[in-house]
């Protein structure tokens, strides 16, 4: 009975809905970034978006309207700084998370007034996420997996053997920008539901879960989306019931699931 | 014959580093050349020049008529790398889905697997010998079973050329054996061309037809058969070096 109540919260359907899109786009590019050994990217994107949420709080625009143009550009310098300056990929990453979140840090010591929302997108809370939010991440979760969808192969092909892809015609900078962009909007997409210090772990825990399980990369695309989803689904639930902040519960659902793949590959 | 791939003088830099200076040679369709030379004389840069994934800093490359930059049949050509050198072997990817991704340069955006796909990767399996494998993750199989599964993904496209850079580098003797037997077989009974990076000059021997020596800049290029009775090469090689590299050993 109490469950049937709390699927008629307006709340908790918004939450479920945002949810589920997000869980997949992030399980789907996890798997990308994972095996090219790309995983802090979500990282430093989160502490790039921490900026731009800022910076739309100092301006008093929407945040996320900021966020995603500002998140993707930090995407493109990321590559552009390994590729340009001969800098590793790890410490590019590095460079523009420092830049993302000292300029939240300095932002908010300007303001004096809006350290209580900015500090709230550090945990996210999807329970508190608005229609237009939904709406937003739906439209762009369907961008995403439309994108995931038709450069499928591409993305495969240039993740197992980037140099063999690009003998078989296929362009593998344009490949590897758009994987970026892409994890640049499941980044900021993914803050409202686990916030910044937690979104990397959305994208890499479904993702090794499905490594520890997978016999084939479609597989393991199968397996990390459904860990993802139930691991949101579940989240939301315990969360409710149990009053607990549900970023990370989510997260830490995710980590139980990755824990059980990991030991039923040991004993079977 | 006509030439389906011409060099005309190029060069390679690494920074101020010249790997590769002044090269040109005619490769001819169902030559199997053999690309030799020392450590670092430029082999792998030569390939990977050829097949687009290098600039050239001087020189000009056509592939089957039209020039590199503008050739766009990269089904034609089958690239089988250096073992593993570039891939993730703990990539989650079954025997079937490495060898479809060879399929991808015949396949326009968005690029689908279709079952006729599907049927044409079982059918190269069995030729293969492989079958049983299909479902397994590279990682699981041997050296000989993971170089038959990119030699697969070389072939599903049907090439007319195959390149190779170094093959046998991981293959015991029994498995190198066969896995040369079968390029032999796909140069004479297929007419597939085949371009093969090879420490072992006298071994090549035993299959090519012509020798490619470069040592940063072309030393020979021409018949195995001729070669071995050149002057100018026994004054290079000295006569011991040059009558190594003609033994042609089992």
């Amino acid at each position: 009975m109490e469950i049937i109540n709390f699927l008629q919260y307006s709340f908790i359907q918004r939450a479920f809905v945002a949810g589920v899109f997000v869980a997949v786009i992030c399980s789907a590019l996890g798997l990308f970034l994972v095996l090219r050994k790309m995983s802090l990217i979500g990282d430093g994107l989160s502490h790039v978006s921490f900026g731009a949420i800022a910076l739309g709080l100092f301006f008093g625009i929407y945040p996320f309207y900021i966020a995603i143009p500002l998140v993707i550009l930090a995407s493109i310098l990321i590559l552009k700084i390994s590729e340009k300056a001969q800098v590793y990929g790890d410490a590019a990453i590095g460079v523009v998370s420092a830049i993302g979140i000292s300029s939240g840090i300095i932002l908010a010591g300007l303001s004096h007034g809006f350290n209580v929302d900015l500090f709230s997108y550090l945990f996210g809370n999807i329970l508190a996420i608005s229609n237009i939010e939904v709406i937003l991440s739906a439209l762009l979760s369907i961008i995403v997996m439309a994108a995931v969808y038709f450069f499928y192969w591409d993305l495969f092909s240039a993740t197992f053997d980037e140099e063999y892809a690009k003998t078989t015609g296929i362009k593998t900078a344009f490949i590897n920008n758009l994987l970026t962009v892409l994890t640049a909007v499941t980044v900021v997409l993914s803050i409202r539901m686990v916030g910044v210090m937690l979104v990397s772990a959305l994208l890499i825990l479904p993702a090794v879960t499905a490594l520890q399980l997978s016999r084939g990369f479609k597989t393991a695309m199968t397996i990390g989306a459904v860990a993802s989803l139930l691991s949101v689904i579940l989240g939301i639930s315990f969360s409710f019931f149990l009053d607990l902040p549900t970023g990370a519960t989510i997260v830490m659902i995710n980590v139980v699931f990755f824990g059980l793949a990991f030991v039923y590959k040991k004993i079977a | 014959m006509p030439a389906i791939i011409e060099a005309k003088n190029i060069s390679v830099n690494y920074g101020s580093s010249e790997a590769l200076k002044n090269i040109s040679f005619d490769i001819e369709k169902g030559d199997f050349v053999g690309l030799a030379g020392s450590n670092g004389a430029g082999k792998t840069t030569l390939v990977k020049a050829l097949l687009g994934l290098l600039p050239l800093t001087t020189g000009k490359i056509e592939l089957f008529g039209e020039s590199e930059e503008r050739f766009n049949d990269w089904q034609k050509i089958g690239y089988l790398p250096q073992k593993f050198s570039t891939i993730n072997v703990l990539f989650p990817a079954t025997v079937e889905e490495v060898i479809t991704l060879g399929l991808l340069s015949t396949k326009k955006f968005p690029k689908r697997i279709t079952a006729a796909d599907r049927k044409k990767t079982k059918a190269l399996m069995a030729e293969l010998g492989i079958t049983e494998q299909a479902k397994k993750m590279l990682s699981e199989l041997s050296g000989g079973q993971q170089q038959k599964v990119l030699l697969g993904r070389a072939l599903i496209s049907e090439p007319e050329v195959l390149i190779f850079d170094e093959p046998s580098t991981a293959l015991d003797p029994n498995s190198r054996d066969a896995f040369f037997k079968l390029l032999q077989t796909l140069n004479q009974e297929k007419g597939i061309t085949i371009i093969l990076i090879t420490h072992d000059t006298g071994y090549i021997g035993k299959y090519a037809n012509k020798l490619l020596y470069i040592d940063r800049e072309l030393i020979y290029f021409g018949k195995f058969s001729e070669f071995c009775a050149d002057h100018k090469m026994k004054s290079y090689f000295g006569e011991h070096e040059q009558h190594i590299i003609c033994h042609q050993h089992d």
